[in-house]
């Protein structure tokens, strides 16, 4: 299991082998990447920006609380911060498990709980040159419509 | 009286100009206070009526109490992924 916030691009691939292995008969691999559009408005590229110490203690929980549910250690979350261009992987998690259903299961729990919970924020900037705060309220998010529970469990 | 330097990020960073902001409180306040107090030492941040609050890394309800030395930080509407 491992977790991390890194403002050098994800290397998907290395992650995936990270937990790859013989007993595991299923890898699931989500990758997040930033859009070109949202909302209606041409995006060129989004800054993350994260309270790294909680973030990375909240992605740490998630990534135990996700072995738990799933019956898995191998599990390896990253986030990216600073500014990404359109195509970029903001995000990447990786679950192997003996079986598909949980390696699935797992990774888009992961990643609906890390939306929902994990300080970090994005700016998208717009060809228009205008920049502006995200908020997960049911309107795009970077990546294709997979929303958070919206706001954090206080 | 305590004085904590309360972590500003992202949107409410922007809106207090700011990226913490300083609140002295009785020994013992509850986040609830806390906010108050926010309030009132950066007027031009306009936060929602239970903004989610961090006390030491991790999210804390409205009766949790701050001590000198917490790491407190107001979290605005989360947008990782």
């Amino acid at each position: 299991m491992r977790t991390a916030l890194v403002s050098s691009p994800i290397d998907v691939g290395a992650i995936a082998a990270e937990i790859a292995g013989p007993s595991n008969g299923a890898l699931s691999l989500f990758v997040g990447t930033v859009r070109d559009v949202n909302a209606g408005r041409a995006v060129d590229g989004i800054e993350y920006n994260a309270y790294a110490p909680m973030a990375e203690r909240e992605m740490a929980d998630l990534a135990r609380e996700a072995s738990e549910r799933f019956g898995t250690p191998h599990i390896v979350i990253e986030h990216r911060t600073g500014y990404l261009a359109v195509g970029e992987a903001s995000v990447a998690i990786a679950v192997a498990h003996p079986r598909r259903a949980n390696a699935m299961d797992a990774s888009r729990w992961i990643i609906e709980a890390l939306k929902a919970r994990v300080p970090i924020w994005k700016r998208e900037h717009y060809r228009d040159g205008t920049r502006e705060w995200v908020h997960h309220s049911g309107q795009g998010n970077g990546h294709g419509g997979v929303q958070g529970a919206g706001g954090a469990d206080a | 009286m305590i004085t904590l330097d309360v972590l500003l990020f992202a949107s409410y960073a922007d809106a207090a100009g700011a990226d913490r902001v300083r609140v002295t409180l009785p020994e013992g306040a509850r986040v609830a206070v806390l906010l108050d107090a926010v309030r009132s030492a950066a007027p031009t941040l306009v936060l929602p009526a239970r903004p989610l609050v961090a006390v030491n890394h991790r999210y804390a309800a409205m009766d949790v109490t701050v001590a000198a030395g917490d790491e407190v930080a107001l979290i605005p509407p989360v947008a990782g992924g």
